[in-house]
């Protein structure tokens, strides 16, 4: 038996090597159910999920969404923009309330890093991080995992550079932490005020030069340049961020051998990625988009069993 | 251990076994016409294969065989401890009018079965659902009944009936375990 996952999921840190091959193991069945007519399974029927998204988000958002409706969860959204959070009530009032109206799991997105964990400590629901700060993604770092295990069949030994704004990406920390785990060798690669300092302590490899990183790479995730976080000039201008670090064709072409690119998207055409690589032959971009759909149902499954309300619950109705 | 074992059915009983099986399927559908096998995982899935074999054999038919996983559909998910692990299903055409025999190595409780039939109902409604079992043991607690059964074993709620198949475990082979701790 493997380890179970705990009450919450707050950041691929956390977790052994162990609880995430579970969870992509887990997802691997489950996309089936997105392939079907009645795309939908009784497994969390009566279960109530509230998405407290206090940032912007289509991509996530909808991807929990549909997780939670296939796998019969009853679901409401909350945004920061029309609810109390903009008459100032604070974070953890607004989940005590939320359950006061009995509800069994959270999903957050939130500007601040810690705010799933400062959560998670406070309420009894099973929490999940959507994305906190510049911290962690967790949910994006496993299903950027089961794309390339897919691809690759494991991800033990492979090579993944991860491209361009390290320093405002939480979707790079996910991935440094859940590709060192399962034994890949990473890498990063962008203009120095773009990565955290320290960053080799982490136990990554640091590029400075685009091709060097194309040519040593199996695979690059290629992150977005986060323009909406950046308040001090962090790069001279776009057209020459493209010009020195975006992954073009013809970077691609000199490379030893075929690279599989991956982008957690919202994509900056011309920017940190061209169009022709975005659509080209070795981008499995929408590949991630559909396993995230597979992987978030996973770690719903996997949290319900912990939630000492639902067993409650299951027991009252015998 | 004041444990007994005792084998149930040998490699060849269940070959003979299996192979009966095969033949009164054939009969109750008249044919192999609109037939769709569906296992439940696991070992449901290889006594699908092997009655499908068996048909093969003596139609020249192979019908189609699916694979059923009833984890996401167990009544009892918000009770158990840590989280099932989930299996493959896989149907592989439109269950529409099709006259459909879910095939399961041990037919107990009935509660598999209940969570089979509806998961069943999301692909599809077919002409006729039909349930096939190797081993039938008594102890329902569901009005669920098989159609057509390998064996029956009168085997007490506390005992085990373990069924073995060469792809899984290397060697074929029905053991009843009856006490210890029930």
């Amino acid at each position: 038996m493997s380890a179970p996952l705990g009450k919450d999921l707050l950041g691929l840190e956390q977790l052994t090597a162990e609880q995430i091959t579970l969870v992509l193991d887990t997802a691997v069945p489950l996309k089936e159910i997105s392939e079907r007519t009645i795309k939908k399974v009784p497994t969390l029927r009566g279960a109530t999920i509230v998405n407290l998204f206090f940032e912007a988000s289509t991509r996530t958002r909808i991807s929990f969404e549909f997780a939670e409706k296939r796998m019969s969860a009853d679901t409401v959204n909350v945004g920061a923009a029309g609810s109390s959070v903009s008459k100032g009530e604070t974070l953890v009032d607004t989940a005590r309330n939320l359950e006061a109206m009995r509800i069994d799991m959270v999903v957050i997105r939130h500007p601040a890093s810690g705010a799933a964990q400062f959560l998670a400590e406070r309420i009894e629901s099973n929490v999940i991080n959507a994305g906190d700060g510049t911290h962690e993604h967790p949910t994006q770092g496993l299903l950027d995992l089961l794309t390339l295990r897919d691809h690759f069949g494991t991800i033990a030994g492979k090579k993944v550079c991860l491209c361009g704004d390290v320093l405002h990406s939480r979707v790079a920390r996910s991935n440094i932490w859940g590709l060192s785990k399962l034994g890949a060798e990473v890498a990063v690669c962008g203009p120095r005020s773009l990565l955290p300092n320290a960053i080799e302590d982490m136990g990554v490899r640091v590029f400075d030069r685009i091709e060097a990183a194309i040519e040593w790479a199996d695979a690059l995730n290629v992150l977005r340049l986060q323009l909406e976080r950046m308040h001090a000039g962090y790069i001279p201008s776009l057209r020459e961020y493209n010009r020195v670090f975006g992954v073009t064709r013809e970077r691609l072409e000199r490379a030893p051998r075929d690279v599989l690119i991956l982008h957690p998207g919202p994509m900056n055409r011309g920017v940190e990625i061209d169009s022709d690589v975005a659509d080209g032959p070795h981008s499995v971009i929408l590949n991630q988009v559909t396993n995230g759909v597979a992987i978030r149902m996973a770690v719903l499954y996997l949290l319900s069993g912990n939630s000492p309300q639902l067993a409650e619950a299951a027991k009252g109705a015998a | 251990m004041p444990n007994s074992s005792s084998i149930v059915l040998s490699a060849r009983a269940l070959e003979r076994t299996v192979t009966r099986m095969a033949d009164e399927i054939l009969e109750r559908n008249d044919g192999t016409d609109g037939l769709v096998l569906v296992g439940i995982q696991r070992r449901g899935v290889q006594i699908a294969e092997r009655i499908a074999a068996r048909i093969e054999s003596s139609e020249g038919v192979r019908v189609p065989l699916g694979a059923l996983d009833i984890t996401l559909y167990r009544d009892d998910l918000q009770t158990v401890g840590p989280r099932p692990v989930v299996g493959k299903t896989l149907i592989p055409i439109a269950l529409d009018g099709r006259n459909v025999v879910i095939v399961d190595d041990v037919l107990f409780t009935g509660r598999t079965i209940r969570a089979a039939l509806d998961e069943l109902a999301d692909f599809g409604r077919p002409a006729r659902v039909g349930l096939a079992v190797l081993i039938d043991r008594g102890g329902r607690e569901l009005p669920i009944q098989p159609d057509v059964v390998g064996t029956h074993v009168e085997a007490p709620h506390g005992a085990r009936v373990d069924v073995f198949v060469k792809e899984l475990d290397g060697k074929d082979e029905v053991v009843l375990t009856s006490g210890g701790t029930a």
